[in-house]
């Protein structure tokens, strides 16, 4: 087992090390003629319009919660199917089937429950009572 | 390997120290040599990608450099290596510098348990499948690193939505794995393909048919995950300019570039170890196997064509589909792929409950299903052709016709494809 996990070690140095060695190799070879204009954020040509570094659409915070849910379940659920087929031999199948369908009948209700709140529509109007009227002020100036 | 490294520090009587050293140097040596394959493998894809291209939309290809422009990729990645690297003023530097790193080890990391052959593997960890789809995740980091790092509208706009898609199809390709998790009892690659057999109706696949649409599920779920059309939100040339590698130019770029192209050949070979009997041989048993060298070559072969024919469709769906919206990504994985896993999940254990192996119930299914999957490729390659021959293949078969001087020769190419337009042009006035 160690030798196993030094072999994973020893592709982390491996790969690792090749990108760098590829990059110090390119040092000696490629152009450096640095210019103020060649350092310009890219827009398509156009002058870049302040930061991206800006509060973003939380549609993707939703899609990230849900993730953690689900995942954390499913990993869960592999070392029930691991020794699945050991169970069913031993005569204990209906129990060990059960105990996981009770399982992942948690993750279902999770899920039902996410699509009738509408959090899997990607484009949501908001109802009357979600959403408040937010004065919005000039934007901040970009630093 | 371990074995050998044991045998060797016995045989020259060497010391504790001297063992470790001698396994140290014998990791670097496994770790360089799949890393050279893995990125030769990467470098041929992006070759293939491009012939493949050429002929779906009716022109050539590379074809200069070497023949059938197959050193092609050697060219680009001398030209990355000698391009200018530009890092924007207004980037994080040392997050910029990082990122490709992060995507580079998720993925060539991931090559240490493919298992290639039977003796042809890294390390056979035990948690082998549950180690590939950790590592991969890294390939997320790496995204989002370089989206936020760049300071740049489209990367960030690439970089989250790549990190969103990821992170969703990483749900059902865990609960189609499940499904041969289930069948297999173990989570190590080398077991999951011994318990599998040479003939097609022994694989996963084909075991009954909720295996069937749990391989449909984790192939579409890999596609997505590796950002390939029609999953390519992420990079959207035509949207997002490049999404998350707007800003990376050089062999920093080729850093995300060519993991891209190897995780291509990850997920289709390990669809192939999971689903379709990896290096199984038909009518030879492991042991047999491990008994031969000649087997082990024939073992490496077939899992060597099966692995590229999953490459072949990648590229080929790239090709042939169009791109989904955001929204429609996120409603495919969550409204059907996700319940449907579930479904195959409980199928699946409901069939092990109720199927002694080896019964004939169980072979009557496994033939039943093989009968099914043959079935649905006959009609698709019957619907193939008929379009083929519907849209007309106007690019004449080059490859069989011009034998090997023409595929050595240049100018001998330029004559044939100056005739070749010739004729197109007055088959225009006409």
């Amino acid at each position: 087992m160690g030798f196993d996990l030094g072999m994973v070690l020893g592709f982390l140095v491996v790969s690792g090390v090749a990108l760098l060695a590829l990059l110090l190799l390119g040092k000696l070879l490629r152009p450096h003629r640095p210019e103020a204009s060649k350092r310009v954020t890219y827009e398509c040509g156009e002058p870049a319009v302040g930061p991206a570094w800006f509060n973003f659409n939380n549609r993707f915070y939703v899609i990230a919660l849900v993730f953690v849910v689900f995942d954390v379940e499913v990993a869960l659920v592999v070392p029930v199917a691991v020794v699945f087929r050991e169970a069913v031999a031993a005569g204990a199948g209906l129990l060990a089937f059960t105990e996981m369908f009770l399982f992942l009948a948690v993750l279902l209700v999770a899920l039902v429950y996410v699509w009738a709140r509408g959090d899997l529509t990607w484009v949501r109007a908001l109802t009357a009572g979600e959403c408040r009227e937010v004065e919005v002020g000039p934007r901040s100036p970009a630093p | 390997m371990e074995s050998l490294v044991q045998h060797l520090s016995a045989r020259w009587s060497l010391g504790p120290w001297g063992q470790e050293l001698l396994a140290a140097a014998a990791i670097l040596l496994v770790a360089a040599l799949v890393f050279v394959v893995a990125l030769t493998y990467a470098g041929i894809i992006t070759w293939v990608e491009r012939r493949v291209a050429g002929r779906t939309q009716s022109r050539v290809g590379p074809n200069r450099v070497g023949p059938f422009g197959f050193l092609q990729w050697l060219a680009d990645g001398a030209k990355m290596i000698l391009k200018e690297d530009v890092i924007p003023a207004q980037a994080d530097g040392p997050m910029f510098r990082l990122a490709p790193y992060a995507c580079m080890l998720g993925v060539f990391t991931a090559f240490v348990s493919v298992p290639f052959g039977q003796l042809l593997i890294a390390a056979d960890l035990n948690v082998g499948i549950l180690f590939l789809l950790a590592i991969t995740s890294l390939v997320v980091v790496g995204v989002l690193m370089a989206g936020w790092a760049s300071n740049n509208k489209w990367s960030l706009l690439g970089g989250v939505r790549s990190a969103a898609q990821i992170v969703s199809y990483e749900l059902p390709a865990g609960l189609a794995v499940l499904v041969v998790v289930l069948g297999a009892g173990s989570l190590s690659m080398q077991d999951i393909v011994r318990a599998q057999g040479g003939a097609p109706w022994n694989w996963f696949v084909f075991r009954d048919p909720f295996c069937l649409v749990a391989f449909f599920l984790y192939f579409t779920a890999a596609v997505a995950e590796g950002n390939r059309t029609p999953f390519d939100l992420p990079e959207a040339e035509s949207e997002l300019v490049a999404g998350y590698n707007t800003e990376y130019s050089g062999i920093r770029f080729g850093g995300f570039f060519l993991g891209e192209f190897a995780n291509i050949y990850l997920l289709s070979a390990i669809a192939t170890s999971l689903f379709l009997g990896g290096w199984q041989v038909p009518g030879v048993s492991p042991a047999e196997q491990a008994g031969s060298v000649w087997l082990q070559l024939l073992g490496f072969a077939i899992f060597f064509a099966k692995a590229w024919a999953l490459v072949f469709v990648v590229v080929w769906l790239r090709w042939t589909l169009p791109r989904l919206r955001v929204d429609q990504l996120m409603g495919l994985c969550y409204r059907y792929l996700i319940p449907l896993a579930f479904a195959c999940l409980l199928g699946t254990s409901l069939l092990l409950l109720a199927v002694v192996p080896g019964s004939a119930l169980d072979l009557g299914l496994r033939l039943g299903t093989t009968g099914l999957g043959a079935l649905g490729g006959a009609l698709f390659a019957w619907r193939v052709a008929h379009h083929i021959r519907r849209a007309g293949d106007r690019v004449s078969l080059d490859v069989l016709q011009r034998g090997a001087r023409g595929a050595f020769d240049p100018a001998w190419q330029t004559r044939r494809y100056g005739a070749f337009r010739k004729a197109a042009r007055g088959q225009e006035e006409r």
